[in-house]
């Protein structure tokens, strides 16, 4: 589960660099020993800046090949109500105790960037627009896999609806739990990608992402944001909460 | 392949074993693969498959989102090296030429003839045990590759996902498929340390044999 993951300190790294420099200085003085130089100098390769910005520009790579290898019409295998995981797991960077509750009555979607009508959206509003069902896997970051039901509107009607700039190149989701994220239009526009108000037939309970949450079969579990509060389009890169962590962009299925 | 450098001192001669293609595509895919494996320890040990975990210590990448770095940037490494590889071997008949013949038959009496202490080692060409072995491993390599591709992309990649046995048959193909290479790596490794004079051969391309022998 995304809650048991620890992000290695990183603030060790930078002082016992310094350290490793001043020991270095020392070794030019006082002539200690090739063997000495090669323990001081032996931290782990993967924290080496050369090889981070490898690692960085693959990334950015991969991004670029995932992108070209999505098919906007492809749809990802859809299963019968038989195969649905019980219990669906729960899956945040939080307890499940901790999910937010958001207020329906005061609840308005927020929308902004490059969008026509940026009026916000209460849920009966939301909840009137034309709902389709989907049973889809989801595939966690990870490497588990649930598959679960999920209802509502199709993103692209949603969008269209709004007046969003469909060549913009990203949207972006902000969340209540103050998770964030963003997606490439096309993955957007996939027919399969869905603003979702349901899960197995019931109003979408908090610890599944009440009010809404964006359900992307063709992408991992962590592009599929939960609580959203708004919704932005924009042609500059919006990162997202584990992507700026080091989890790939892109992350297509 | 024909050998400019034979016959050099007398009563022995020099024989080119490796050619140099083979050996760099070798030392890249050692490394490759080195990378491939720990970085995809530390995948596997963000949400196991079975019972168990992979030390932290023979993991890469710090945790799982460094491992999914290093396994994404390693598989360009490991695969166009594995394409140069296969190209040579097929177009140089290097393949057919180190590999072939090999008969269940052979394989089998090698085998038990090396159970008992008896390994046929004639410097340059491959016993039957080998050839099946090396053949074996480079088909537990493509099944490596076919089922990672599967999990990397269950949905653009669904037909071969399908293949596998879905997303989560494919996960279980591709830990196996590591299992078997992994102990073929093991195997190698102990019977280099066994058989050294094999082990300066892949870095020089050539071993000396006494001249009355064939083979090369």
């Amino acid at each position: 589960m995304k809650d048991e993951m620890r992000r290695p300190d990183r603030s060790l790294v930078a002082p016992r660099r310094e350290i490793v420099k001043l020991e270095r200085r020392l070794f030019l003085k006082q002539g200690i020993s090739l063997g000495a130089l090669t323990l001081l100098s032996g931290c782990e390769i993967t924290d080496t800046e050369a090889v981070q910005k490898v690692l960085w520009r693959m990334a950015q790579w991969n991004d670029r090949v995932q992108a070209a290898l999505f098919d906007p019409n492809k749809l990802a295998p859809t299963y019968p109500e038989s195969a649905i995981t019980k219990p669906f797991p729960f899956n945040a960077f939080y307890s499940e105790a901790e999910a937010p509750r958001v207020d329906a009555a005061n609840y308005k979607l927020e929308l902004g960037g490059l969008v026509r009508d940026k009026a916000p959206w209460t849920l009966d509003k939301l909840y009137a627009l034309p709902e389709t069902s989907q049973i889809t896997r989801h595939i966690c970051v990870e490497g588990w896999s649930a598959i679960g039901k999920w209802s509502g509107v199709t993103f692209r009607t949603f969008l269209e609806q709004v007046g969003a700039d469909l060549t913009a190149k990203y949207v972006g989701f902000k969340c209540a739990d103050d998770y964030y994220s963003s997606i490439d239009m096309a993955s957007a526009l996939h027919p399969q990608t869905l603003l979702t108000f349901k899960f197995a037939d019931q109003l979408l309970p908090a610890a599944y992402g009440f009010p809404m949450k964006l359900r992307v079969p063709t992408k991992l579990g962590f592009k599929n944001p939960k609580h959203i509060a708004a919704i932005f389009v924009t042609n500059d890169y919006p990162g997202g909460y584990w992507e700026d962590q080091g989890y790939n962009w892109f992350s297509g299925s | 392949m024909a050998d400019p450098e034979q016959a050099a001192t007398v009563g022995t001669r020099r024989i080119l074993i490796h050619p140099w293609v083979v050996r760099v595509t070798h030392w890249i895919n050692a490394l490759a693969m080195l990378m491939m494996v720990l970085s995809g320890w530390q995948i596997y040990n963000a949400s196991p498959l079975f019972g168990f975990k992979f030390p932290k210590s023979l993991t890469l990448g710090g945790w799982l989102a460094g491992g999914l770095q290093w396994h994404f940037a390693a598989m360009w490494l490991l695969a166009l090296n594995g394409i140069v590889y296969l190209l040579y071997g097929i177009f140089s008949r290097h393949f057919k030429s180190s590999f072939l013949p090999v008969t269940p038959k052979s394989v089998w009496s090698e085998f038990r003839n090396a159970l008992r202490g008896r390994i046929s080692h004639e410097i340059g060409v491959y016993n039957a045990v080998q050839r099946a072995a090396y053949i074996g491993v480079i088909c537990v390599a493509i099944v490596l590759i076919l089922s990672g591709l599967s999990i990397w992309k269950p949905v653009q990649f669904q037909e071969l996902a399908a293949l596998m046995g879905g997303y989560e048959g494919a996960r279980l193909v591709h830990f196996f498929a590591m299992a078997l290479l992994v102990l073929f790596v093991l195997v190698h490794v102990i019977m280099v340390a066994l058989v050294p004079r094999t082990f300066m051969p892949m870095l020089t391309g050539h071993a000396t044999k006494p001249s009355h022998e064939h083979g090369g």
